[in-house]
Order: C-alpha cells, then sequence, then structure tokens
C-alpha cells in the first residue's frame, strides 16, 4: 500500500532528472521550470480545493504578495532576498489566518466572491502603489543569490525547482495520508458528520488556507526572482483562474493531477502563440470542453478508466 | 458641498443602475439553475459593442438597440444549451470554469471581430446637462434610471402576476417539486439565460453614451454585478437591485471622497465586509443544511 503510493513520485523524479538532457534548447528548459513551479502553486492550491473542498478565486494575490516582497524589499530597503522572501511569506500567512476565519464562515458562492474580493483587492492595491512598486509597468527584481553564489542560468534554476517540486510531491502524498489529510477529506465529505467525531472543522480550514497561500508566496518569490521582473497582472483575477483551473483540468484531489494540470497549462498559450489573435477564444473554448468533457479532471478519469486508484 | 454630494450621488445611481441590471442577471440563472455566470459582465459588454456597431453600420436607433439586446440573448442561449445543460449537477468550480470560457470566448471573439479600440455611443436625446441644486445630470442618467425602474416594474409583474414567472420562481424554490406539478424546468432554464443576457445587454446599452466601451469592459461590470448579486442576498431580486445601487453609490462616493485610484476596490472591500457580518447578504435568508 505504501509502497505505490510512492511509486509515482520516483517516476517524477526520474523524469526530472532525465528532462534536462533530452531538451532540444533553453526555450524548453525555460517552459520546464515554469513548469515546476505551477506545479508546486498549484499543488498547494489542490490540497484546499480537492481535498479540503474550499473554493478560493483569489489566490493569485497571495502570488503578488510573495513576488512583490522579493521584488520591494531588496529593491528600496536593502534586504537579502532570502530575508525578503520569508517576509512575504509570513505577511502572507498573517493576512490569510487574519481573514479565513470570517471568510470560511461561508460556503460555495459566497466563499467564492470573498476570496475573489481579496484576490482582486490586492492586485488593486499593487497597482495603484506606484512609488513602491512601479505601479501597472511592475519593476525588476534583484537576483536570488546566497554566499557569494548567485542563481543566474537556467540550469541552476531548474535544479532548484525540480528539487523544490519532489519535495512538494512527497510533503502532499505524505500529508494527504496524515490525520490532517483525512480530516480535510472528512470535513470535504461531510462537514457536519465530521464535526460529530471530532474535526474542529474551523481550524482545520483555516489551517489549510493559510498552508496554501504561504505556498504560494513562497513560489509567487521564486517565479519573481526567476522571471526578474513582477508586474500586477501576475496577481490578477486571470491568473487566480488560471490556476484554479490547473488544480480541476488535472484532477481535484489528485496528487499527479495538480502536476499534469500545471504542465498542460504552462505550454497552452505557447501551443496557442499560432491562432495569432485568436488565442483568446481557443483558450476559452478548450476550457469549457474539457470540463464538459472531462468535469472530474484528466487523472482520475483515466484513473477511473483503466480501473486502478492513484 | 451638497451640490458634490449629489453629484458623486447622481453618478454613483447611474452606474447602480447598470450594476443592478447585471446582478439581476446573475439572480435569473444562479435561481434557475444554482449556476454563477461569470459570462454575465459579457452580455453587457456585447449590448454596448453591437449598439455602437449597428448605428454606425446606419441602422436606426430603436432597431440598432433591439437588435443589440436580441443578439447577446441569443448567445446566452446557446451558452445555456450547449455548455450548461450538458453538465447539470456539477461541483461549483467546474461551472465557474465553464461560464468564465464561455466570457472568453465571447470577449476573444469580439476582439477579433470589433478590434481592440474604444468607442462611444451619442446619447439617446442630446448632451445638455440639466442642473439640480448646483450638480449637473446628464439626460442620459434619466434614461439609465428610468428605464431600470421600468424592466423591474414588468418583471416584478412578470414574476408574480403571470403563470410563466411563477412558473420560473417554483424551480427556484424546489426543481423536483416544480417539475411534479408540470412545469418544464429546461424551459425555465433556457428562459433565465435569455433574460438575463438581455438585462445584461440592456445595461450595456444604456451605459454606454457615459462610459464609453471596449471589448473588455465586461470583467470588471460583470465583477461589480456579481458583488451587488452577493450584496442583496444570491437569489433575490430585490435584493440584487438594492445591492446594485448600494455598490455603485458607494462606489462613486468612495471615489470622489477618499480615492479616485481605488474606485474599482471599493465594491470588494464592501463585500468583504458585508459577509464577515452577514455571510448571505443584506436580504438572503438563513441557511439550514440537510445532514
Amino acid at each position: 500500500m505504501k509502497k505505490s503510493v510512492y511509486n509515482g513520485l520516483y517516476v517524477v523524479i526520474a523524469i526530472l532528472l532525465v528532462l534536462p538532457f533530452v531538451m532540444p534548447n533553453s526555450f524548453y528548459l525555460d517552459l520546464a521550470v515554469r513548469m515546476a513551479i505551477n506545479a508546486v502553486i498549484v499543488l498547494g492550491l489542490n490540497l484546499l480545493i480537492g481535498f479540503a473542498g474550499q473554493i478560493s478565486l483569489g489566490h493569485a494575490g497571495f502570488l503578488g504578495i510573495g513576488a512583490y516582497a522579493s521584488a520591494v524589499l531588496p529593491t528600496h530597503f536593502g534586504w537579502h532576498p532570502l530575508l525578503a522572501m520569508g517576509a512575504g511569506a509570513v505577511a502572507t500567512g498573517i493576512l490569510a489566518a487574519v481573514v479565513a476565519r470570517p471568510i470560511f464562515k461561508l460556503k460555495g458562492n459566497y466563499l467564492a466572491m470573498a476570496t475573489l474580493g481579496l484576490g482582486i483587492i490586492i492586485s488593486i492595491a499593487l497597482r495603484n502603489e506606484a512609488q513602491w512598486t512601479g505601479g501597472p509597468d511592475g519593476m525588476p527584481v534583484p537576483a536570488m543569490g546566497l554566499f557569494g553564489f548567485e542563481l543566474s542560468n537556467d540550469k541552476q534554476w531548474y535544479w532548484v525547482v525540480a528539487l523544490l517540486l519532489s519535495v512538494s510531491v512527497w510533503a502532499s502524498l505524505n500529508l494527504i495520508d496524515s490525520p490532517f489529510g483525512r480530516a480535510l477529506r472528512a470535513l470535504h465529505g461531510s462537514e457536519v458528520a465530521s464535526q460529530v467525531v471530532g474535526v474542529d472543522v474551523v481550524r482545520y480550514k483555516v489551517a489549510i488556507f493559510v498552508l496554501s497561500a504561504v505556498f504560494a508566496s513562497l513560489m509567487g518569490s521564486v517565479t519573481a526572482h526567476y522571471v526578474g521582473f513582477v508586474s500586477p497582472n501576475f496577481a490578477d483575477f486571470f491568473h487566480s483562474i488560471e490556476l484554479v483551473t490547473m488544480v480541476v483540468i488535472g484532477g481535484m484531489a489528485s496528487v499527479y493531477g495538480s502536476l499534469v494540470g500545471a504542465v498542460l497549462l504552462t505550454a497552452l498559450p505557447q501551443a496557442l502563440a499560432t491562432f495569432e489573435g485568436w488565442e483568446t477564444v481557443v483558450f476559452g473554448a478548450i476550457l469549457m470542453l474539457s470540463m464538459i468533457f472531462l468535469p472530474k479532471g484528466l487523472v482520475p478519469t483515466l484513473a477511473a478508466k483503466f480501473g486502478k486508484g492513484e | 458641498m451638497l451640490a458634490q454630494f449629489l453629484q458623486f450621488l447622481f453618478s454613483g445611481i447611474t452606474v447602480g443602475a447598470t450594476y443592478a441590471l447585471a446582478a439581476l442577471g446573475f439572480t435569473l440563472i444562479y435561481n434557475a439553475s444554482n449556476v454563477i455566470n461569470f459570462a454575465q459582465g459579457e452580455f453587457i459588454m456585447l449590448g454596448g459593442m453591437l449598439a455602437v456597431f449597428f448605428t454606425q453600420a446606419g441602422l436606426p436607433l430603436p432597431v440598432a438597440l433591439v437588435l443589440a439586446i436580441l443578439i447577446p440573448a441569443i448567445v446566452g442561449v446557446i451558452i445555456e444549451k450547449l455548455a450548461i445543460e450538458p453538465v447539470k449537477g456539477a461541483e461549483t468550480v467546474t461551472l465557474i470554469i465553464i461560464t468564465i470560457g464561455a466570457s472568453l470566448v465571447i470577449r476573444g471573439l469580439t476582439a477579433v471581430i470589433f478590434g481592440k479600440n474604444t468607442h462611444s455611443l451619442p446619447a439617446f436625446s442630446g448632451e445638455t446637462p440639466i442642473d439640480i441644486l448646483g450638480a449637473t445630470l446628464m439626460p442620459q442618467s434619466l434614461w439609465v434610471l428610468g428605464i431600470t425602474a421600468l424592466v423591474v416594474v414588468v418583471l416584478w409583474y412578470y414574476f408574480n402576476r403571470t403563470l410563466q414567472g411563477k412558473a420560473m420562481l417554483a424551480t427556484s424554490y424546489n426543481r423536483l417539486a416544480a417539475e411534479l406539478v408540470g412545469i418544464n424546468t429546461g424551459w425555465v432554464l433556457f428562459m433565465s439565460f435569455a433574460m438575463s443576457a438581455a438585462l445584461g445587454a440592456l445595461g450595456g446599452i444604456l451605459i454606454t453614451p457615459i462610459t464609453l466601451t471596449s471589448y473588455d469592459v465586461g470583467i470588471m461590470l460583470g465583477l461589480k454585478g456579481f458583488v451587488a448579486a452577493v450584496l442583496g442576498g444570491l437569489g433575490n431580486g430585490l435584493g440584487a437591485v438594492v445591492g446594485g445601487l448600494l455598490v455603485g453609490i458607494l462606489e462613486a462616493m468612495g471615489a470622489g471622497y477618499i480615492s479616485s485610484a481605488y474606485k474599482d476596490a471599493i465594491p470588494f472591500v464592501l463585500i468583504l465586509f458585508i459577509l464577515f457580518f452577514m455571510p448571505r447578504g443584506l436580504f438572503g435568508g438563513k441557511s439550514t443544511d440537510r445532514v
């Protein structure tokens, strides 16, 4: 039982190890790095949406806080990038914890409204505080380094995010199988029933929300350093939707589904670039078609088809 | 002082009326299907853009306006038939993504067909401002308010005094029970998409002479309509109208007295505060969960 759970992880690690040696050029390496970063974000978001059954339409806001902490604090205050990253994560954690209690009294569409609102407020603030954030144009982000060693080329970044991704997959698999993970799945099934057996529903919802928000903030910082630039679009509503779509297309409550969703949706804009001017139409149509024909997402649908659980 | 206050109030009510129409659209579809239609904002955009396109093509204003309402209604019905009906009972997230996909398709097609420029529509009855206690009111605002009021009265009559309207209400209370007494709930779903698209388009047409329009105005207008619907309590028609006006007025006041840069944030701050204290909006009933 335990063994089969980790089989997928070994496959992921094997793919990550081989990938850089079969990449034809740096374009694909860059794409792989961005896929891996998104995969880590989506893993965290899937814990919230897929496993705990709580929707968040404002997650890009948390990414934005992390990304801008990594841009603003080193640029304007001379902080070390790692310290700035930590500060962003702590600030996000505090914000998420403060709003979580009132927000998680809400359900379904009301919860969607509240998280959407939170995300939009953050992105408008980032857009408006131009003296710090550069406004709508965004701002450059200094390089990430430690002890005189600087992360500069895509190869180095690849190994860093590959490590992050492997650790995240391993941590997610363990979390789901822990008492914490079981409590989350229980409250997804029925809040009342889980309360009856002694699960502190509100506390678990708050905990997973804060956890996935901090995850997002840290990865926001990583993205900012990797790309070397942040703009308010990074925190906007559409980006939140993209992340939620990755969760749902890959498969809700599926660790490997998160990876598949992130890979597909990161690659999609590249693939659509050929449809000059029609990208938005085709992207929208793909969202609709995949939800109509695969409402449970790719990985769970395929797993059910081939008759084995994840 | 007073003049300034009135000025903000006028512009707030005018925009608020558009939010109210959008919120009514959200409410209609939500009641018929429990779907939050994130494409609602695109109907507002489509109404304005089509009105501009048809008048520029030389059609007389009334014909142009009727077409600009009719076409979005047809688009709404197509979305319902192709994308909502096949996934009955899907999870909230799935439905949200489907309607967002639909909104991207509409926005993308509009950009391809009409381009990405900003357009304006001439005001229906001139641009001579009316002076009220030192504040100016544009004649177009009167059109917006008058037609919105008329729509609200007609809708009230429809839902309370006609068999069709009562059938729609019955479906929103309990779909299964409605089906058991012979109501065609498929038809109710169809009507709700047609009506809410038409309402959104109407709002978009009315406001375009004041705020201008382009292919991408739908997102914010739609989201604020959603705020208005939630503020009033999802599914409550009166709540949607009150919510719309309230969002419009507070947004205009906030932009005028506090910060115009944060104008777009005001509705969302407002809704967060309201939901913290009233988790089902202003007029939302208490909910009980069946275990």
